[in-house]
């Protein structure tokens, strides 16, 4: 049922140590993979059917097969560990407990694009973690696995830890390129794609933490071994976050497909004596899934055949205690804040998206804002610069779907229906903040 | 709740208090991160950092020694400074804390939690205490949301927080009682820490647990029934390993309950006392 590969190591002591790692076979697959060719471990990957962990589920090994290798510029590698979607909590233990895994992989992975330096983009605040990533850097450098003539083999490779400073848009992978240019954090126009022109104009791959955590598995075990996890067209293991109203909220690594019905029963249950109301598949730019989902197949066609997005298999899970006009309201108000300001549908709409919302939670709308919400909500998607627009707009349209009578409830009661203290994981009969 | 998430300072930003604490070591040490990358510019939200490590926010001659070492008119390092959450205009405390308000975190308790401590510190949004100890923020989802409600201090975790426990943490920070994060390492200051994202390591990595309770439950769980994924080309070399080495995940989880303020996170036993405040 669960199948722990890039966990599997959390438990041993001092996990995040080279020592540690080692002696659960930890840079094994470098070796391997330095005798390989750089095109064959481009194969390699590419056969596994391993897709990007990010949100998109682009096939990772095609990505890397775009950088013009006749192109005589320096090729980068800069993995994104921005994890700032809501909901979103697998690479940040991940990082914690094992920074070596990821550490391995940005070696693989940078040797198989023929990368010269490697870039991790952290995001800013996660000090423990960011300290655990600069150790493993220099460990590797001191075990001669990232330098000059790695293990002999004549090839060369930097890795710079790289902190951001607070913007979920840098999580955007051009945003991300600018910010780490040394500039504000805002996309870039596509085309040029960075595998022809990213970081300092040269070609670039960006993969996302787990991505990039999950090559040295497929080059150590093989990838008919990752591919024989998995559904036909979402392969391997991957870490499911379940957070919220669940007995035991936390990352379970599971072949693709799992259902939520089967986590949520890993997991406990859902919070005693309550019910499923909704949840996020894959952070909070999915569009909401309810009850009726539970047992869609959590892999990129299964939850897209129900009108929503894998994302980044962020699980939140709320419960019939939560009022889902407050927590919209809330996801509204961060995409506002988190809007980089380029283009208009996405500034102003976001702005007046909260305007509305907030108005409904506090009771004082009518049916006609709902028109036009969801009117705002078609206005801004795919019509702005990039995807975070079409982010903000995911959890209006599809609460509004799935939950309308909510929001009339809202107008009726001339309020929030909801005590806020009932959702909480504090709340006991009668207790009071 | 929405007044709350705007932020109610209207103290005025001081522009320059002329004892500025740049010195030739601080320049020095931006000109070696800017060597650490192919084009030094890429240095700019690093030394960004370092400026806020010496100065306890973003001052004027900060912005100025950014732009001198790299070339750049203050106009465009200002540009950058300010568009990044991180980089503060006003003095920061001794201790950021920080309390997640994202929607998973507010619906656990996070909002009540943030109301707590503003009346407890007599403090709005992204303002200090009178004493210069705490500053206070909502801040957004950070990544650990399978331990909400979550504070951080200092961009460390606290981890399943109630409105007691946060307010024993800021407590404990203003009397200066030695606080551990159960996910991280002992509490340093703000600077420190700044120190630390600038890219100058402090040498705490190998302090605190691999992960908490949540990080390991999945693993648990496989470790209890058996289930592993299937054997590779490879072979599985980790089972004989994990067999050797493995500890309990009770003791992996780390500190116990008793020395921490995030304790609920510590209960890692059967029985979860997460409903008690
Ligand atoms: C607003 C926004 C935020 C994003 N944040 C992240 C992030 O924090 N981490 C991440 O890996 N990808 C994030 N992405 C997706 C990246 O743009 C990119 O697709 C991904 O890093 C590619 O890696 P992958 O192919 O390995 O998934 C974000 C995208 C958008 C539009
Ligand atoms: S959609 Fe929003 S975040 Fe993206 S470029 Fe436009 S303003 Fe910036
Ligand atoms: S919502 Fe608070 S950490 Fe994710």
């Amino acid at each position: 049922m669960l199948t722990p590969v890039l966990s599997d190591n959390w438990d041993q002591i001092n996990a995040w140590q080279l020592s540690s790692y080692q002696r659960t076979g930890g840079y094994d697959a470098l070796r391997t993979a330095l005798a390989m060719q750089p095109a064959d471990v481009v194969t390699a990957v590419k056969d596994s059917g391993l897709r990007g962990r990010g949100g998109a589920g682009f096939p990772t090994g095609m990505k890397w097969s775009f950088i013009p290798q006749d192109n005589p510029k320096p090729k980068y590698l800069v993995v994104n560990a921005d994890e700032s979607e809501p909901g979103t909590c697998k690479d940040i233990p991940l990082m914690m407990a094992s920074p070596h895994t990821l550490v391995e992989g940005v070696i693989i992975s940078s040797y198989a694009i023929r990368a010269s330096v490697a870039f991790i983009y952290v995001r800013g605040e996660v000090l423990h973690v960011i300290r655990r990533l600069q150790q493993a850097v220099q460990e590797a450098k001191d075990a001669g696995f990232i330098g000059t003539n790695i293990l002999g083999t004549g090839y060369d490779l930097d890795v710079v830890v790289h902190a951001g400073a607070g913007a979920y848009i840098c999580g955007e992978e051009t945003a991300l390129l600018d910010s780490l240019e040394g500039r504000r954090g805002q996309p870039r126009l596509r085309p040029p794609f960075p595998a022809v022109a990213g970081l300092y104009g040269c070609p670039t791959v960006i993969n996302n933490v787990e991505s990039i955590a999950s090559v040295p598995a497929i080059i150590k075990n093989g990838a008919d071994w990752f591919s024989s996890m998995g559904t036909e067209k979402s392969k391997g293991m991957t870490l499911y976050s379940l957070s919220g109203h669940v007995t035991r909220p936390g990352q379970y690594e599971a072949p693709m497909g799992i259902t939520l019905r089967q986590l949520i029963d890993l997991a406990g249950g859902v919070r005693e004596g309550h019910e499923l109301k909704f949840w996020t598949p894959g952070g909070s730019s999915t569009p909401l899934l309810t009850a009726e989902h539970l047992d869609v197949p959590l892999d990129y066609e299964g939850v897209g055949s129900v009108g929503s997005m894998l994302g980044t298999k962020a699980l939140q899970i709320f419960d019939e205690t939560t009022c889902v006009v407050r927590a919209v309201l809330r996801w509204t108000e961060f995409y506002k804040h988190e809007s980089c300001g380029k283009c208009t549908p996405c500034r102003e709409g976001t702005w007046w998206l909260v305007q509305i919302l907030e108005r409904l939670e506090h009771g004082k709308g009518t049916e006609a804002d709902l028109a036009t919400l969801l009117d705002l909500c078609e206005n801004i998607t795919g019509r702005s610069f990039c995807a975070l627009a079409d982010g903000a707009t995911a959890p209006i349209s599809s609460s509004i779907q799935h939950f309308k009578d909510e929001y009339l409830a809202h107008f009726e009661h001339g309020g929030c229906p909801f005590d806020p203290m009932a959702s909480t994981v504090f709340a006991t009969a009668g207790a009071s903040a | 709740m929405a007044n709350d998430h705007a932020t109610a300072t209207n103290v005025p930003v001081p522009y320059s208090t002329g004892d500025s604490a740049i010195t030739e070591t601080t320049i020095a040490e931006m000109r070696e991160l800017a060597a650490r990358y192919p084009v030094g510019r890429s240095a700019l939200l690093p030394m960004l950092h370092l400026v806020q490590s010496v100065e306890g926010r973003v001052t004027p001659e900060g912005i100025e020694a950014c732009a001198d070492v790299l070339g750049l008119t203050g106009a465009e390092v200002s540009a950058v400074a300010t568009f990044y959450t991180m980089y503060k205009r006003r003095p920061v405390g001794e201790y950021h804390v920080g309390v997640c308000t994202n929607t998973l975190c507010a619906v656990m308790g996070g909002d009540l939690i943030f109301e707590r401590l503003k009346s407890h510190l007599d403090v709005g949004n992204d303002e200090t205490t009178e004493d210069g100890k705490i500053t206070l923020e909502h801040i957004e989802c950070n990544a650990a949301c399978d331990y909400a409600p979550v504070v951080t201090v200092n961009w460390e975790f606290f981890d399943d927080m109630t409105p007691q426990s946060a307010t024993q943490l800021v407590d404990d920070l203003r009397e200066g009682t030695e606080v551990k994060s159960p996910r991280g390492a002992t509490i340093c200051s703000w600077r420190e820490a700044e120190r630390v994202l600038a890219g100058f390591p402090d040498g705490r990595a190998d302090e605190g647990p691999t992960g908490g309770k949540a990080s390991l439950a999945g693993l648990r769980l496989a470790r209890e029934r058996n289930w592993t994924a299937p054997n590779g080309a490879a072979g599985s070399s980790n089972a004989a390993a994990a067999a050797e080495s493995t500890v309990s995940p009770e003791a992996a989880a780390g500190p116990r309950p008793s020395d921490q303020p995030g304790k609920e996170s510590q209960a890692v036993n059967g029985n979860d006392s997460r409903k008690e405040d």
